[in-house]
């Protein structure tokens, strides 16, 4: 599985990103800069990482989705690639139209840094596979601009992922740390193939760091690209 | 010949999306006695100086420039506000 992680000017989980892909699951990981354009074919997984592009002036992810590379993402998705998007990631994603809804101010207006207990509300995903249905996650979140919005048509309730939820897996609004339609902490486009999370789980893979249970995404898009790839062969 | 102009954007949260800086400055307001007040939007004003033909061209440009990046019409809606032609 070969893998990019794209480093817009402003990036700051670029790094974590691709220690992650490259050293923690060994996978074959390329940093590709943003003025930087691919083929569609040329990488399995595209990583648009966390952080802060260009300032998040204007709106958050709003002149990143210009950026030449957004081309060939769009194309590489087009072609059914996996892209997956960590906070400052999925804003760019909702900015660029791959992902609908848009990324707000959090309710409180703070910039929340803290872990988080997410529920896998649809385990029928690449990125969620080796997950079960309901299970909780317990991961790392840290953004002013996590309020996920959505116009109730452009959004089916199997595109909801990860919701926000108490450390027993109910969905609350005290556990809805930024106001999200939903308890919304992730989505997955219509084709199952472009994923956009605000929690961080390349934060969170190692033993090291006390909690690994960002691993099991990564499992997850590594078991199904491999099944994808035997069952291809027969 | 092309000529200079000054045009102000005026950009704001859509009716239905919540607004917490403007529920924040509305209880802000409530607090010093201006108890009249309803609701509260905050938003931007962007200002941009630009060379155009004439002023419907200004229009059209910006027009342009809010639907493809200044404002996201998800969440937000825009309005013209003044084109002003610059000596």
């Amino acid at each position: 599985m070969r893998c990019a992680v794209v480093v817009f000017p402003g990036s700051n989980c670029d790094r974590d990103a691709y220690h992650v892909l490259k050293n923690v699951f060994c996978l074959d990981s390329h940093y590709v800069f943003h003025e930087e354009s691919f083929s569609p074919d040329e990488f399995d997984l595209i990583v648009l990482p966390g952080g802060f592009s260009f300032g998040d002036y204007l709106r958050a992810g709003a002149i990143a989705r210009f950026s030449p590379v957004m081309e060939s993402v769009r194309r590489a998705a087009e072609l059914g690639k996996f892209v997956l998007g960590i906070c400052n990631g999925f804003q760019i994603l909702t900015e660029s139209g791959l992902l609908p809804g848009a990324l707000l101010r959090n309710r409180n207006l703070k910039f929340i840094c803290r872990d988080v207990y997410v529920r896998v509300t649809n385990n029928r995903t690449a990125f969620t596979c080796s997950l079960q249905l309901g299970e909780v996650l317990r991961l790392p979140i840290a953004h002013g601009e996590g309020r996920y919005f959505v116009p109730s048509d452009r959004l089916k309730v199997e595109q909801i992922v990860f919701q926000y939820c108490d450390e027993h897996g109910t969905v609350t609004d005290e556990a809805n740390p930024n106001g999200s339609i939903l308890n919304i902490a992730g989505i997955i486009n219509e084709r199952g193939n472009v994923l956009g999370m605000m929690p961080h789980p390349e934060r969170c893979c190692e033993e090291i760091l006390g909690n690994t249970d960002g691993r099991k995404i990564f499992e997850s898009l590594i078991a199904y690209f491999s099944w994808r790839k035997e069952h291809a062969a027969d | 010949m092309r000529k200079m102009y000054r045009v102000r954007v005026q950009i704001l949260p859509k009716e239905g999306v919540f607004d917490p800086q403007g529920y924040t400055v509305r209880g802000a307001l409530e607090k010093l006695g201006f108890d009249g007040v309803k609701e509260v939007r905050l938003g931007k004003l962007i200002e941009i100086l630009m060379e155009a033909e004439d002023e419907s061209h200004v229009r059209t440009l910006v027009s342009a420039m809010c639907d493809r990046l200044l404002a996201n019409p998800i969440v937000e809606t825009y309005r013209l506000l003044d084109v002003e032609e610059v000596p």
